[in-house]
């Protein structure tokens, strides 16, 4: 042991790792603020009666869900600047790639939700004169969330921890400035660092997710 | 203030509505009663643009919700103008469909304010009032998932009442609740039934239908097949027809 018995060392390591942190977290945090209303806007679209709508967004789902993360990111941060000319920097490829796919992991979570919300819900909405807009903002949405925080929560999970292929495509994140470390010195010790870094993440979302359950605890369904 | 003239509905090949006429004049109480399938609910999903009819035509208040084109496809009010003209019906279901997130009282104020543009003190004047007119001001607070049958289904009607509705609909209001609270749900219906309220009742509750409605309409197989003042129908010269249904009803 080199780090995890000698504090000295192991701040040093830590701040070694930080920008690597910081990308994890910046990867994290945009990735929920995209891939959530995106999820939302493809569960919408997927319900939607028109074939020519729900059809090319169930194809859409099929291969975020059906292709590995991993090649989606080598094909984002490759092909796009080959047929769109657009050069996208590693960290905006990572994040287009992550809302992508999350959007639709989302999408399928909250088109459960919204599927079990009884047919009752949207008639009361309409005979009372709301607009299926206000039915959807007032009445369907706000029980869709209690009914899928646990699901969203797993994904959110799943989510802190695949951070780390973006390393695939050179992103400095935290699983990269580990193994740089750990070569650097001939120690695994920094992989650990980001395993607990990992861990400490996931704890949070815990936390966080257990408060949202407990305010959503006032009715039962 | 409302009038339904033949109109038709089938659900894939079956036929569920076959041709049906139904007229309301304002203040009347008219209890819908029939057995089981033979398109009660149906009819009065289509009076309030819950079901979309097959051809026929539906005036409310004299004006069309529905007419029947010349291509003999119906055409329908639209967006706006639809919501407005359905807002003169209201809607009482089978089980509920409170809003289980709201408390009573925003159960009772949001579509005042989403809808009618009332103002929150308005709207809670108003849902303070009903509730107390249904027995419940002192559950405005409460959560439905705390609530009886029961009192759902007053806070049901309370709510449906608060938009002002010219015509109440109820769909089997009571068959989900035991006797007892049967009894104080009627109870409440009974007092909007004085007050010279335009309703509608779909409904087992045959004592209920001869003391409470003005008129009752038989349905059997899609057809309204007797039409009549409650104390005729249901009365002790009733039809050998309703005497075979009301004697299957324990009535
Ligand atoms: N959404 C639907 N899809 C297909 N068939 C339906 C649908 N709704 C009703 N039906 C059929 O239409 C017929 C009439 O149904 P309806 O609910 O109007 O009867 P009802 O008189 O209200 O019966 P009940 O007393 O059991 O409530 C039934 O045979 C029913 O199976
Ligand atoms: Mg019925």
């Amino acid at each position: 042991m080199r780090y995890f018995n000698n504090p000295e060392a192991l701040m040093k390591l830590i701040s070694s790792m930080q920008d690597g942190m910081l990308n994890t977290l910046t990867i994290f945090f945009l990735t929920l603020v995209f891939s959530i209303p995106l999820g939302m806007v493809v569960a919408l679209l997927r319900m939607s009666k028109q074939k020519i709508i729900s059809a090319p967004v169930s194809l859409y789902i099929l291969i975020m869900r059906g292709t590995p993360l991993m090649l989606q990111l080598f094909a984002v941060y490759f092909a796009i600047p080959m047929f769109l000319g657009l050069n996208l920097d590693r960290m905006s490829a990572t994040i287009l790639a992550f809302a992508l796919n999350y959007a639709a992991y989302f999408a399928e979570i909250f088109r459960g939700g919204m599927m079990s919300i009884p047919v009752g819900q949207h008639e009361a909405s309409q005979v009372l004169g709301l607009t299926r807009v206000q039915a959807f903002f007032y009445v369907v949405l706000p029980q869709v969330i209690k009914r899928v925080l646990l699901p969203v929560s797993n994904e959110v999970i799943t989510l802190v921890k695949d951070t780390s292929l973006a390393n695939i495509i050179a992103v400095s994140e935290l699983f990269r400035a580990a193994k740089n470390e750990a070569s650097r010195t001939a120690s695994i010790e920094p992989l650990f660092v980001a395993g607990l870094f990992y861990l400490l993440m996931n704890g949070v979302v815990t936390v966080v997710f257990s408060y949202l359950t407990r305010r959503f605890d006032y009715y039962k369904d | 203030m409302l009038q339904a003239i033949n109109v038709q509905k089938s659900f894939g090949e079956t036929g569920v509505l076959k041709g049906v006429s139904v007229r309301v004049s304002r203040g009347e109480v008219v209890a819908i009663i029939g057995r089981s399938g033979s398109g009660k609910s149906t009819l009065l999903r289509c009076m309030n643009n819950l079901e979309t009819i097959d051809s026929g035509e539906i005036r409310i208040g004299g004006e069309a919700l529905v007419t029947t084109g010349a291509d003999g496809r119906p055409v329908y009010k639209k967006d706006k103008a639809l919501r407005m003209l359905m807002l003169k019906m209201g809607m009482v279901f089978q089980d509920y469909n409170l809003f289980p997130h709201y408390s009573v009282l925003k159960n009772l104020t949001m579509a005042q304010q989403l809808v009618l543009g009332r103002s929150k003190a308005e709207a809670t004047q108003k849902a303070r009032a009903l509730l107390d007119k249904v027995g419940l001001a002192d559950k405005a607070s409460e959560y439905p998932c705390n609530l009886s049958g029961g009192q759902c289904q007053r806070v049901a009607i309370a709510r449906a009442l608060c938009m002002d509705p010219d015509i109440l609909c109820f769909d089997e209001p009571t068959s989900a609740l035991d006797p007892q609270l049967t009894q104080e749900v009627l109870s409440v219906i009974r007092q909007l039934a004085d007050e010279e309220r335009t309703m509608i009742v779909v409904t087992h509750e045959m004592n209920f239908a001869r003391d409470v409605a003005d008129r009752v309409i038989y349905m059997e197989n899609g057809l309204v097949v007797e039409d009549g003042p409650a104390q005729e129908v249901l009365g002790a010269n009733r039809s050998e027809a309703i005497k075979a249904f009301a004697g299957e009803a324990n009535y």
